[in-house]
């Protein structure tokens, strides 16, 4: 690759690492760069200590990866056209960054961002730059551009800025100030009255600056593009004099337009601190006034205020055409970059069909929200489970008789030893090593017609039954006749003899409590017929929570085609799922605090009955 | 922030705390010495510093200002009683120093020291380097001496260690001279460990193999405190300068601008002017202020201050409420009109619009007063939302019947200022 002259630190070639996961500086760069119709982004790779990986960030339309690299010289192996780090580290490990990146023969540029690093480091690591030929810009900076060719991180703001300030083609102006949000000022003066800018550095607010105004400017004297410069200095320190000096002995031959702030810092009480670190004046040489005054003495073009820098910008530019030193740079029309999909959210010019709707619950507000009602008022108002699960299951506040029945559901749910087939599962799954999600998830997955679920089957059954206005015999023949077993009738040793407690306790429950209990008394009208056949044909615990679970729904009032909804979509199966779920924990929790070994069935317990063989 | 002044006070424990670490052969200065202001509590001071009861002392004001023996304002060799006496006498009250009023709130004791000699050593830091300066002629005269001082330049790579201390030390020093040498680069190492930007002992006594600090300014670089802070010691402070009173206002902005990671300043100039710059963005405020001056109404510039840093939208609310408080309390006793300047560049990506929601909201708060001080507006801004910010903006005053004018990138930055001075005059 051809080495840029010295004087040129990026062209439309130059592609950089940007120390530390600044994505949003990364895509702001390549923006940039696609709008300069560049071939290659600017951004070669990322360095994030210790870390390889990549970065996917958009290159126009397209989506791409930027490396990602655990430190400056692994970086530079993979990429050695890399000649520019833009270092993001904090304050706090800015130097010892920008040290990695100065001992990197192949890196010639290197953009610190972060401001507050301690004066002496920043004095040291000019040093080490300028005997090592190197150029540092910053600390305390937002960086530099290279119209048309390359932009440091978050130089010139927002791509409509940059458009607006023509910076996505070269012009003939080379500018140089110390505060970043100066220049992109600057950079807009400088388009409303020239052809625009060539390149623009921010050296940064601080005493020790990495490179000097007059640095960059016997630069830009050397970079035959540009044919006019154009310099904010600022009230401290001693460097606009290095500038006169360099007018005087010809060094800047260039016509220069320049303005120092700080004028009225004569006006203020003493010692106040504007606000850069460097713009405090100890001296009366270090006055904006002073220095105002000798750089207009040189020759340099010094308006009479700020007011008229844009002004003495028009006139000097002007005269140049006329002299036929500047040909007006064309304008470019730049491609349309796509907007970000957030910020087109945000501006309110996008919208888009969701995939999803949540009625239930909301945590995209400020407050959690269970079917409108805050967290704090869940718990605040001391909500009882059975109130909360109405909020999530019927999106309402249940009356208290509702949701103390939930709650008695649960409650008699939550386990019933350990031989059935959930609790089984749970402990078999638990005993070979497996998590508690495994574990419970097995005890589940039993739970079906057989085995706990039969609660919506009996619901469903019943509801049918009734609504249709079959008598009980008519319910009962009728399934017969197709062989269905009827849900929620049965039990393997209880009877009306030796009744089920927990079916007693439902039932004296909803007498007392219920507003009605119609089904529940059309299934025990039934259960009288089943029991008739068989004494253990009663309505058991599943069958029982079905139809109360219905008479409750009517009991609040509901219409029938939301009940319905509910019975139909089974979900009246989560109150034994729910309840039972506690006991499968509780039974995971007992076998880990009995370290209970892997469980295998004994062959004794088993009958072996294969096909005989050969 | 950057450089500034600690106390002696501070100083000198600090020195005493860590210079023996930095030199080859112990300096050993004790570090007797305390601070007292009008809350000291003498008892205890005295029983847990035995020597200001048994040796001879010295007192004088530690705030940030120097020529203090030139203001009478230095007691030496005392005793404790006189000392207190002398304190009690001056706590409290007001002093001119330097032609700036300020009033006196902390005083330093010390052990009175007998000595001959006094010799003047400082350590500056400059872009080029460090430079040590040294005279055999110490005291109040150093400056009239000034040709009689050394100065030894360090280099920033190679620092002290390439060199010659004691070759550059006049001869006259005699004996001593290999000693001073020994302090002097001890002195060096530690103002650059601990990030020192000035020191300067002015002057420093020798007695017996001890090297005695009697008098010390020092200015520290406060961004070194992420690495320094175990050094400089928990009780380290930067004291404002010597009369900076600072009104009710003026503290508040402090306060809030402590509390956020977004910067707001102000500094009261003139609250009877009639020109107020709200300006966003630490080099923008300066340039408005600047252009108001430089256009020759700084007699009429009410203020310096800004926001920057991409304030909330609460902050800017607070800020401007700050600003619109202090410009509504009185109207102008020759009737002219009282000009609100909301001046800014163009924002990198701070959202313009939202941080006007929070300006319209305090102009809201004081529409009646602004109306009351016959108040104008003049608006200069860009940034991202910078059009929808302006409308915002122009419709709230108009609401409020505020004449208002806003621009936006389109228009020179200052020239808000030069048509509201403009338009000033004419009335």
């Amino acid at each position: 690759m051809k080495k840029r002259p010295d004087y040129l630190l990026f062209d439309k070639n130059t592609t950089s690492l940007i120390y530390g996961m600044q994505t949003k500086a990364v895509q702001r760069m390549l923006d940039f760069d696609y709008c300069c119709r560049r071939t290659t982004p600017s951004v070669a790779a990322l360095v994030d200590p210790g870390k390889f990986g990549s970065e996917k960030v958009f290159w126009g339309k397209k989506e791409i990866f930027i490396p990602v690299y655990p430190d400056v010289k692994t970086a530079l192996k993979k990429h050695p056209d890399i000649d520019v780090m833009i270092n993001f580290a904090s304050f706090r490990s800015a130097y010892d960054t920008t040290m990695e990146g100065l001992n990197e023969p192949k890196l010639r540029t290197i953009v610190v961002i972060a401001e507050g690093m301690p004066e002496r480091q920043a004095r040291h690591l000019r040093a080490v730059a300028i005997e090592r030929g190197k150029v540092i810009i910053g600390p305390a900076t937002v960086g530099g551009i290279a119209a048309g060719a390359f932009k440091v991180a978050n130089t010139g703001g927002t791509i409509e800025s940059i458009i607006e300030s023509k910076l996505h083609r070269p012009g003939s102006v080379g500018f140089v100030s110390k505060s970043g949000g100066m220049s992109n000022e600057a950079y807009n003066i400088i388009a409303l009255n020239t052809d625009g800018l060539n390149e623009g550095i921010a050296i940064g607010g601080d005493a020790y600056a990495g490179s000097t105004l007059l640095e960059h400017l016997l630069r830009f004297e050397a970079n035959p593009a540009i044919k006019m410069l154009v310099c904010l200095g600022e009230v401290g320190g001693e460097e606009e004099w290095k500038i006169v000096e360099a007018v005087k002995t010809k060094k800047i031959k260039k016509p220069l337009v320049m303005w120092v702030t700080g004028t009225s810092i004569k006006y203020m009480p003493k010692g106040i601190q504007f606000g850069h670190a460097g713009a405090k004046a100890d001296a009366s040489r270090e006055t904006a006034e002073a220095k105002n005054a000798a750089l207009r003495e040189v020759g340099v073009v010094v308006p009479e205020s700020f007011d008229d820098y844009d002004k003495a910008i028009k006139a000097t530019y002007e005269s140049l055409v006329k002299k036929g030193v500047i040909k007006p740079a064309p304008e470019v029309e730049p491609p349309v970059i796509p907007m970000d999909y957030a910020e087109a959210v945000a501006r309110n010019m996008v919208r888009k069909p969701t995939n999803f709707t949540c009625t239930i619950s909301d945590d995209s507000k400020d407050e959690l929200l269970y079917a409108g009602h805050k967290i704090s008022k869940v718990i605040g108002e001391n909500y009882s489970v059975g109130e909360t699960i109405g909020l999530l299951w019927f999106k309402e506040r249940l009356p208290k008789w509702a949701a103390e029945f939930m709650e008695i559901v649960l409650k008699l749910c939550a386990d019933h030893g350990p031989a059935v087939s959930g609790a089984h599962n749970t402990i078999v799954t638990a005993r070979a090593g497996k998590d508690l999600m495994s574990a419970v998830a097995s005890g589940i997955l039993t739970i079906g017609p057989r085995f706990g679920g039969a609660v919506a089957g009996a619901a469903l059954m019943f509801k049918a039954a009734q609504d249709a206005g079959q008598s009980p015999d008519a319910f009962i023949a009728d399934l017969k006749k197709k062989n269905i077993k009827i849900q929620g009738i049965g039990h393997r040793i209880k009877s009306l003899k030796n009744p089920d407690m927990r079916v007693e306790l439902l039932k004296q429950y909803a007498r007392k409590h219920f507003p009605r209990t119609k089904l529940l008394d059309y299934a025990l009208e039934v259960e009288q017929l089943t029991t008739a056949k068989k004494d253990t044909l009663i309505l058991n615990v599943d069958g029982a929570i079905g139809v109360l679970s219905v008479d409750m729904m009517y009991g609040l009032g509901w219409d029938e085609e939301r009940i319905q909804t509910v019975v139909n979509s089974g979900g009246l199966n989560g109150l034994f799922l729910l309840g039972r779920t506690i006991g499968m924990i509780g039974h995971y929790m007992d076998q880990c605090r009995q370290k209970a070994d892997l469980y295998r069935h004994p062959w004794d317990d088993i009958l072996y009955d294969l096909p005989a063989g050969e | 922030m950057a450089q500034r002044g600690i106390r002696e006070y501070h100083g000198k424990r600090m020195l005493a705390r860590h210079l023996d670490g930095f030199c080859e052969e112990t300096v050993g200065y004790n570090g007797h010495i305390v601070l007292v202001d009008k809350d000291t509590d003498w008892a205890k001071l005295k029983k847990d510093n035995p020597w200001l009861k048994t040796d001879k002392l010295v007192a004088k004001p530690d705030q940030l200002f120097g020529k203090r023996g030139k203001h009478g304002l230095v007691l030496v060799n005392k005793d404790i009683a006189e000392t207190k006496k002398w304190i009690d006498e001056r706590m409290g009250k007001k002093q001119v120093v330097n032609g700036i009023e300020g009033t006196l709130t902390h005083f330093l004791i010390e052990p009175c020291v007998p000595h001959e000699a006094e010799y003047y050593v400082a350590i500056k830091s400059t872009a080029e380097g460090d430079a040590i300066y040294f005279s055999l002629e110490g005291g109040i005269n150093v400056e009239e001496n000034w040709d009689k001082v050394v100065v030894i330049k360090v280099p920033i790579l190679g620092g002290i260690e390439d060199v010659n201390v004691e070759k550059a030390l006049p001869g006259a020093l005699g004996k001593n001279k290999k000693m001073v040498a020994s302090f002097i680069r001890g002195l060096y190492k530690y103002f650059a460990a601990l990030h020192f930007a000035y020191l300067e002992i002015n002057p420093f006594a020798i007695a017996g193999n001890k090297i005695i600090p009697l008098d010390m300014v020092a200015k520290l670089d406060d961004t070194a405190e992420f690495c320094c802070n175990k050094l400089w010691g928990e009780d380290i402070e930067f004291p404002a300068a010597f009369g900076q009173n600072l009104s009710p206002e003026e503290m508040k902005i402090r306060e809030l601008d402590a509390l956020s990671g977004a910067s707001l300043k102000l500094t009261l100039l003139n609250p009877e002017g009639t020109i107020w710059n709200m300006v966003a963005g630490g080099g923008a405020s300066v340039i408005y202020a600047d252009t108001v001056c430089d256009l020759g109404f700084a007699k009429e510039l009410a203020f310096y201050g800004e926001y920057s840093g991409n304030p909330s939208t609460s902050l800017t609310y607070e800020y401007a409420k700050v600003v619109l408080d202090l410009m509504t309390r009185k109207p102008d006793a020759k009737k002219r009109p009282k000009t609100l300047i909301l001046g800014g560049g163009i924002a990198n990506f701070t959202d313009v619009a939202k941080t006007f929601t929070g300006i319209i909201k305090a102009l809201n708060e004081y529409g009646d007063k602004l109306k009351k001080v016959n108040a104008r507006i003049f608006v200069r801004r860009g940034g991202p939302n910078y059009q929808e910010g302006l409308a915002n903006l122009k419709a709230a005053a108009d609401k409020l019947g505020v004449p208002i004018e806003v621009h936006g990138p389109e228009y020179h930055m200052t020239r808000v200022v030069s048509d509201a001075l403009k338009t000033g005059k004419g009335k």
